[in-house]
């Protein structure tokens, strides 16, 4: 039996894609990973599963796509160089394809000290850019790091992600062009909010010929509330929240911050559509699965097609 | 040079309680750099245990003695003439130092009086870094003098990471951001392009051999 990507199938059709994250539960708790699948269903066309996010320890990513495979979703794999050594890697990397797992996007990971394992030891064995790598000729030339041969290579669609935010700015746009060199067929973005600077980093990228070699999703983060989008703003790394946004959400009385959110994040989605080389968006609703579907909606991306 | 710090004097207490007649022996070296095991500290600490079981009425002896390298055995056998007199060694050396001790007389125990951290450089007065994993395979040249293993968090060898902002690292706000630092170097040098390779995994088989890592010179052979 071939197994279909829908997310590669969608991208290469030259559609605008839309994924969305689902984050798995802190216990050995399947049905709240079903929970999440039947929110997201006939919403997007692949789900990302966080892996073990701010080094909090949840069920893990390669169990919960499994699960949500299961239950007809195409599951991204997400898988941190923090924890796992080469050999751990590869290993997964071969699990998940032998699981029909389609999609991997590599990640380095929030710092161990982030989460509720400050004890534990980083591994940090390879970086993201190098999973890339090794991911890539696993698939491509069937051999593992070390050039030995596999029984049969893993078919992965690779991702990456990209933050335009972070310093300096020269540099993140090299920083995508060796990851797209590395391998990576597609990439999602840290969530944004900064729509100018978004687009001159789109705009660099253009210039350099990347959005015609890799498939660019924009990632967006509904705010639940002025506090959420404060406490993003000043400790969340890498988080780029303009005063404009926050006055925004502050405005409006509590009990209508989250459908302001909601605005924001829609009205951010109809500017990724426009501008020239995005390809598609990455809904994060951190911990709110449930307002996925409304977002897609408004934003008027609805129905999905089938596959 | 290798950096320590002296542990709690509780803790000291503690693991010396069992024993009456207990040597100080503290390195001239790397660890009196750091102000930490040195011959001043060496002569602090002593004073400082010597005090606290007089005013607990214990009848102990403590003395000190300073070597000039406790992690070389032509320093350590300095102690043969009086180890005889003692049932413990309190050491002030760093892990190597206090391992070389152990070696030399093994019928008596001995304790670490300190924290060994890391390969560092004394930035200012007071003031040390770790700069150096020791990674069997040197790469500063290619990455503008700073090494990423021991600097960048998450020991990116293709960095900087998403997170990096203003020059800070985004693991602790007291850290500058080793990649930052490296792309600033490689513009000086006009050798940015070189960050656009993927640098290939490291050989840890070079850090992490079949047990500890030896060096061997034959020319420094007798
Ligand atoms: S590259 Fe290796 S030897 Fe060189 S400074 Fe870094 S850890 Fe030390
Ligand atoms: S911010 Fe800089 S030093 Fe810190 S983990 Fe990222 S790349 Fe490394």
């Amino acid at each position: 039996m071939i197994e279909n990507n829908k997310l590669e199938q969608r991208l290469k059709e030259g559609a605008f894609a839309v994924t969305a994250e689902c984050g798995p539960p802190k216990g050995a708790d399947p049905e709240a990973v079903m929970k999440k699948a039947e929110m997201l269903k006939g919403k997007v066309d692949a789900v990302n599963v966080t892996d073990n996010q701010t080094a909090i320890v949840r069920l893990s990513s390669l169990a919960a796509c499994s699960l949500l495979k299961s239950a007809g979703l195409d599951p991204v794999l997400q898988v941190v160089v923090r924890d796992r050594n080469r050999i751990a890697l590869q290993s997964d990397i071969l699990g998940a394809a032998a699981l029909g797992i389609r999609n991997v996007l590599c990640l380095s990971g929030d710092h161990q000290g982030f989460g509720n394992q400050p004890e534990a030891a980083g591994v940090f064995d390879l970086d993201s850019i190098q999973f890339i790598q090794v991911v890539k000729t696993m698939r491509d030339e069937g051999t593992i790091l070390g050039g030995e041969p596999l029984s049969k290579s893993p078919d992965l669609f690779i991702g990456a992600a990209a933050n335009p935010f972070a310093d300096p700015l020269s540099f993140r746009v090299v920083r995508l062009a060796k990851k797209i060199r590395a391998g990576a067929d597609f990439i999602q973005t840290q969530c944004i909010y900064n729509l100018d600077r978004f687009e001159k980093w789109m705009e660099m990228a253009r210039d350099r010929g990347l959005t015609e070699k890799v498939f660019i999703l924009g990632g967006v983060t509904p705010l639940k509330s002025v506090g959420m989008a404060k406490y993003m703003r000043n400790k969340v790394a890498g988080m780029d929240i303009p005063d404009a946004v926050i006055d925004r959400m502050e405005k409006v009385p509590k009990e209508k911050q989250r459908e302001e959110g909601i605005n924001i994040c829609v009205e951010t989605i109809q500017r990724l559509k426009e501008i020239e080389g995005v390809h598609g968006v990455h809904v994060m609703a951190i911990e709110w699965e449930e307002a996925v579907g409304e977002i897609v909606e408004k934003a008027g991306l609805l129905p999905r097609p089938r596959s | 040079m290798i950096t320590a710090e002296q542990k709690p004097i509780e803790e000291i207490r503690e693991m010396i309680a069992p024993y009456k007649r207990i040597l100080v022996a503290g390195c001239g070296s790397c660890v009196a750099e750091c102000a930490a095991g040195g011959e001043k500290e060496t002569g602090m600490l002593a004073s400082t245990l010597r005090m606290a079981a007089k005013m607990d009425g214990k009848d102990v002896v403590i003395q000190e003695k300073t070597l000039d390298r406790q992690c070389v055995n032509e320093f350590v056998i300095q102690l043969d003439e009086s180890i005889d007199q003692y049932d413990a060694v309190l050491s002030l050396g760093c892990g190597a130092g206090v391992q070389a001790v152990a070696e030399m007389y093994p019928e008596i125990p001995i304790i670490p009086a300190l924290d060994t951290e890391f390969l560092g450089e004394t930035m200012s007065q007071g003031l040390w870094i770790e700069n150096c994993l020791g990674c069997g395979d040197c790469m500063l040249h290619y990455f503008g003098g700073v090494c990423p293993l021991a600097r960048c968090s998450k020991q990116l060898l293709n960095g900087p990471c998403g997170g990096s902002m203003d020059g800070i690292c985004e693991v602790n706000p007291e850290v500058p951001c080793a990649w930052q630092t490296i792309i600033e170097r490689l513009e000086n040098f006009k050798a940015l392009e070189r960050l656009e390779e993927v640098y290939p995994p490291k050989d840890w088989s070079k850090k992490q051999g079949r047990g500890p890592r030896k060096i061997i010179r034959e020319d420094q052979q007798r």
